[in-house]
């Protein structure tokens, strides 16, 4: 990433960081910056809104329902192109936000290997190798690249459909949709694993903080570099404080 | 559009013999017939749709042709193409009256995903209906004539309707109502294409046009617009397409691959719930110790009564 683009990151995140606060309280850590937060709920708002007036143009036997939300079939498909442009600016600045932490490093390949324990939820803790983002939250972001693109190209060839020819829009089209359906792919699990499947996860978008038992468990090596406590040790003094307090009952 | 079978005589009274066409059905494909070689370029046909339509007066261009516009536009939905052609080193005006072709698979029906605004009518004639249309243009793209136009203003679509509201009462389009040479005509589909076709076999035989034929493309089922054609071969130099198709993206990916990828969409919903259900939250740890586990508690799970 340029330098330009990292220092324009950097002044943002500390513009951000005197507009709001972030509570940090003791035997929590911060986790998301106020910009990021921000960001975050950007990206997601413009994505469902385009989400919702794509689906109605997408199958309109099944979503023309959907329609009448935002003002009936011509204002809704107004609204499609200019939600999905906001979404396409807000995830530029997200993806230098989180470019760096987002670099796929070996660990990653190893995680991607562990994917069946993982889903399973064989291992109580994850790997002492799995830093700020696992690998899968890598893949989503990398799989929203993507589809970013793809979104923005064929967005433009079927907003300016009028400058290309009719083949142009109809492959667009296509593709168009299958970006969509990727990124929805995504979503789905997106949503699940940072509400229902992993408690504690969902407040670290919200209040940007997590507790370090949460960090001990979903990205020890994080944890490590941020407390300079051993991540290992951690999770034992922890469970035997817990012992002894069930002794104690 | 009136059924004309409701006035169909089925009785008379104190008769004698049978109800005289009792019984009869008119067919109801209705079709426009153009012979391009008998057309002579006077446009009366493009002024009686502008006036039929009520359509203002829209400037012309001149690119260098006799043409009245490049091509036909959101309130000008017929127009006289002059192409030029070169044949046996002479020039030959090729002449042809551009409008929709009214398909019988109309590919900005199948490209449309507004509830209502393109619809077919029984007798052939596609029809856009203009209050329900959301201005998003794949009928522009879905077209293999570049028919459909964009209002810029109120972001609708327009074209050619075969002066569906004409035809409704018995009339003929406005068009043909006006040509002066009898190169347009109307009437039912079979009719048009006996007369095509007995037109195009007098080119031949008689006129020396040895590759005339009949213009009515079976890619997309027939069309009810036919033309004559004096070069049946090459289409292309009157600015048809030989073989107009719809892009597959509003036929099979519209109908077939878009809701099977919803359904996974579907499926992708029910396996996070499921798994939910199946594996439990990831708790920080450590977590409470657990105090029963295992399918053979799960089993019997609460189903002996305590002692």
């Amino acid at each position: 990433m340029s330098t330009t683009a990292k220092k324009f990151d950097e002044r943002a995140r500390g513009e951000f960081a005197r507009l709001g606060t972030t509570r940090v309280h003791r035997g929590e850590l911060l986790r998301h910056p106020v910009y990021t937060r921000f960001l975050h709920w950007s990206v997601a708002i413009f994505f469902i809104l385009s989400l919702l007036t794509g689906f109605a143009i997408y199958t309109p036997w099944l979503f023309y329902w959907i329609t009448p939300l935002f003002g009936g079939g011509p204002r809704t498909r107004f609204l499609h192109p200019w939600f999905g442009l906001l979404f396409e600016i807000f995830f530029l600045f997200q993806f230098i936000n989180w470019f760096a932490p987002m670099a796929w490093v070996e660990a990653d390949r190893r995680w991607m290997r562990r994917m069946r324990q993982y889903v399973t939820n064989e291992d109580p803790l994850e790997a002492e190798d799995v830093g700020f983002f696992n690998a899968g939250q890598k893949l989503y972001f990398w799989l929203i690249a993507v589809s970013w693109i793809l979104f923005l190209i064929t967005g433009l060839l079927m907003w300016f459909d009028d400058l290309v020819g009719r083949w142009i829009v109809a492959i667009s089209y296509v593709i168009h949709d299958i970006a969509a359906l990727l990124m929805l792919a995504g979503f789905i699990i997106h949503v699940y694993e940072g509400t229902a499947h992993q408690p504690g996860t969902f407040r670290s978008m919200m209040d940007g903080t997590v507790t370090e038992r949460w960090a001990v468990t979903h990205h020890p090596k994080w944890y490590r570099a941020v407390t300079g406590r051993d991540s290992r040790e951690a999770y034992e003094r922890e469970k035997r404080q817990e012992e002894e307090r069930l002794e104690d009952r | 559009m009136a059924n004309p079978r409701t006035f169909q005589i089925q009785e008379i009274s104190a008769h004698p013999g049978p109800v005289p066409g009792l019984g009869t059905r008119r067919e109801e494909q209705v079709c426009k017939y153009i012979d391009v070689t008998t057309c002579i370029g006077c446009k009366a046909c493009e002024v009686a749709c502008v006036e039929w339509n009520d359509h203002p007066f829209r400037e012309t261009t001149f690119n260098d042709t006799y043409q009245t516009m490049p091509t036909t536009e959101w309130n000008y939905y017929n127009l006289i193409k002059f192409a030029e052609d070169q044949r046996d080193g002479n020039l030959m005006w090729l002449l042809r009256k551009d409008q929709c072709m009214h398909c019988e698979d109309p590919g900005c029906l199948r490209a449309c995903p507004a509830d209502g605004a393109i619809i077919k009518y029984e007798n052939g004639i596609v029809d856009f209906q203009q209050e329900n249309c959301i201005g998003c243009g794949y009928c522009i793209s879905g077209c293999p004539f570049d028919i459909p136009k964009f209002h810029p203003t109120n972001k609708k679509v327009y074209k050619c309707t075969l002066c569906s509201d004409r035809v409704g009462q018995g009339l003929e389009p406005a068009c043909i109502k006006a040509c002066p040479t009898g190169c347009l005509k109307f009437g039912t589909k079979s009719d048009m294409v006996q007369i095509a076709g007995l037109r195009a076999k007098q080119l031949r035989e008689v006129s020396g046009f040895a590759d005339a034929g009949v213009y009515d493309p079976q890619s997309i089922g027939g069309t009810h617009v036919i033309y004559v054609l004096h070069d049946m071969k090459a289409p292309e130099r009157y600015g048809l397409p030989a073989t107009p198709v719809i892009p597959p993206s509003y036929t099979y990916w519209k109908w077939l691959a878009k809701p099977i990828g919803l359904g996974m969409g579907v499926l992708g919903i029910a396996a996070v719930f499921f798994h939910r259900v199946f594996y439990g939250p990831k708790l920080e740890q450590p977590e409470p110790p657990e105090i029963r586990t295992g399918p053979r508690e799960e089993i019997e799970a609460g189903r002996e009564e305590a002692p």
